[in-house]
């Protein structure tokens, strides 16, 4: 029975998940459903419960209720289809390692207990670093690392898994442009090669050009969608409360569909 | 015969002091490097309570049981802290000061009342009596040795075993435990069995060193090697190189100065970690303070060569 498939047929499926902490409701009777090969925004104020929505979904910190299926099994059936980049501020960027060496961990799933990674999986994550632009710091210490480096090699760490499923913390935040567009140019092509990427995102105004699927998070969902569908002032009204008027003034739609995205034409190499 | 066992005494008192310091290290750098070292302190204190209670039950001070008692109760230390951290009433900090005094407490209160006349008393137990561990010798092979001589060499080779073994393991979990645990390694079982392993080595360091000893030999060699290296085996190297150097100086000096050779042992870590500090090529004050100091002549010279470019000719 455990290994029937349950909707196998999305990337991602949450029925029922709520966490709580303390008896306060992080995440309250979560309902997500996102079809494979879509970028989707995880969007919503402070404390909506973004990242603890990923790290519930990863089987990280535990759920009071609920299930939740990966390409239409259990988390734990899954890991090696499943990618995972945590926030930047979540490790010691101070600890005695090189960014090679960060990237090699990313295949540390595969290799399983005890075995040691070798010439083969140096090679891997070398060439995960070029992807991201970074092969010429492969052997610079993580500290003199800046933070759109740092958050490239972390990148270069979830490419090196091979996933279908990438799960992405604030990949955005506090990076320079060039890091911010090439992030961007290289999920888009993950996604345009048929993987599902999920990314939590702290910038609405880029929602739009960036992502095509999003996700209105504020302790439950309060929208899920396509993003020409979501964004929508009364939506994001509902998620973010009074700071919405802000947001308004910042030259946000009435509630109509948004034009084609521009990002999705682009092709080629930012760097 | 005599002769050659004074010869010898030296060199016992010296391997076994760099033994606790290389034991030390092996564990204490992950604890160093995830931010726990004050959990060595914690357990090397309620160590005693181990002690002390498998003694009164069973009269034995040292052996495997004796191991196995103490060693609970240093586990069971780090299980209280973070019990008590979990009910979000506490800081990690205060639950380890909250916890540990009480075991330390209980087991020189027991020491008090039923152990007036055993050699276990509260000076051995804080800093050793590493000078004189010649004189509880087993004999191996028809050697005979110091028995913490041979309690060290076996636990820095399990600690040993247990880093090379685990080496991938111990790195991922220690610098990001969140996707250790995601790509299903278990960062909790390996924390543990690492802190299982600082109990042992703490109770067979006890005797030599004793509690407060044992922490300097855990925190300040990787500490040391911190600051001279960015890689994680020669973190470990280092370290435990500098164990070897701090004990072999630290008996030379306290010979030479007739002060107690354990606490002469520990001040030379100290003195290890000072040199690191101002002298590490990248990270030590002075080297900083000669490259910021080189920067500015630069960079002053750089505007006055622009300024004379400028001045009309």
């Amino acid at each position: 029975m455990a290994d029937a498939l349950h909707e196998p047929q999305l990337a991602l499926h949450v029925e029922d998940l709520t966490v709580s902490y303390q008896n306060k409701p992080v995440l309250w009777d979560i309902d997500l459903d996102l079809p494979p090969g879509v970028m989707a925004a995880v969007v919503g104020p402070n404390g909506a419960g973004k990242t603890s929505l990923i790290k519930a979904i990863l089987e990280l910190i535990p759920s009071l209720a609920g299930h939740v299926r990966i390409l239409g099994k259990p988390y734990r059936q899954q890991r090696g289809r499943v990618g995972y980049v945590p926030q930047r501020s979540a490790v010691d960027w101070e600890f005695p390692t090189t960014a090679l060496d960060v990237v090699t961990m990313g295949l540390y799933g595969r290799l399983g207990w005890l075995r040691r990674p070798g010439r083969r999986e140096r090679e891997e994550a070398m060439q995960a670093l070029e992807q991201v632009a970074m092969a010429d710091f492969a052997h610079r210490q993580i500290s003199q690392l800046s933070g759109g480096q740092q958050q490239r090699v972390f990148l270069a760490r979830a490419l090196v898994q091979q996933a279908e499923v990438y799960f992405l913390d604030e990949p955005m935040a506090g990076v320079d442009a060039t890091t911010e567009r090439a992030i961007v140019n290289i999920l888009g092509e993950l996604r345009d090669a048929g993987k599902t990427i999920i990314v939590v995102h702290h910038d609405l105004q880029t929602v739009r050009t960036y992502f095509d699927w999003l996700v209105l998070l504020n302790v439950g969902v309060v929208a899920q969608g396509p993003v020409s569908e979501v964004y929508t002032a009364a939506n994001l009204r509902r998620a973010y409360g009074g700071q919405v008027a802000l947001l308004e003034g910042n030259g946000m739609p009435a509630d109509k569909p948004t034009p084609p995205d521009p990002q999705r034409d682009q092709t080629g190499d930012v760097f | 015969m005599l002769a050659s066992l004074m010869e010898r005494i030296p060199v016992m008192i010296m391997v076994t002091g760099a033994l606790v310091g290389m034991a030390g290290t092996l564990v204490g750098s992950f604890l160093v490097l995830s931010g726990r070292s004050m959990l060595s302190d914690a357990i090397s204190h309620s160590i005693i309570l181990g002690i002390v209670v498998v003694w009164l039950l069973t009269g034995q001070q040292t052996g495997p049981i004796q191991t196995i008692g103490a060693a609970v109760t240093g586990l069971l230390t780090v299980f209280l802290t973070q019990a008590l951290v979990r009910t979000r009433r506490m800081r990690n900090d205060a639950a380890i000061g909250l916890v540990f005094p009480v075991f330390f407490a209980l087991g020189v209160l027991l020491l008090n009342v039923y152990a007036r006349d055993v050699h276990i008393d509260e000076h051995t137990v804080l800093l050793g009596e590493i000078g004189f561990i010649w004189l509880d010798n087993i004999t191996i092979a028809g050697y005979e040795l110091p028995r913490s001589l041979v309690a060290m060499s076996a636990i820095t080779l399990v600690n040993l075993l247990f880093v090379g073994v685990f080496y991938k393991e111990l790195k991922l979990a220690t610098f990001d435990p969140m996707l250790a645990r995601a790509l299903g390694f278990a960062p909790g079982v390996l924390s543990y069995g690492l802190l299982l392993l600082t109990s042992v080595t703490a109770v067979a360091a006890f005797d030599a060193v004793g509690v407060i000893l044992f922490v300097a030999f855990v925190i300040v060699p990787p500490a040391t090697a911190y600051l001279l290296t960015e890689r994680l085996w020669l973190m470990l190297v280092i370290g435990c190189l500098v164990s070897v150097i701090a004990s072999v100086t630290g008996y030379i000096l306290a010979n030479y100065w007739d002060v107690s050779i354990g606490g002469m042992m520990a001040v030379m870590t100290g003195v290890a970690f000072t040199l690191a500090f101002l002298l590490a090529p990248r990270h030590g004050l002075l080297p900083r303070w000669w490259r910021a100091r080189r920067d500015a002549a630069h960079n002053r010279a750089a505007i006055d060569d622009s300024a004379e470019a400028k001045r009309p000719s």
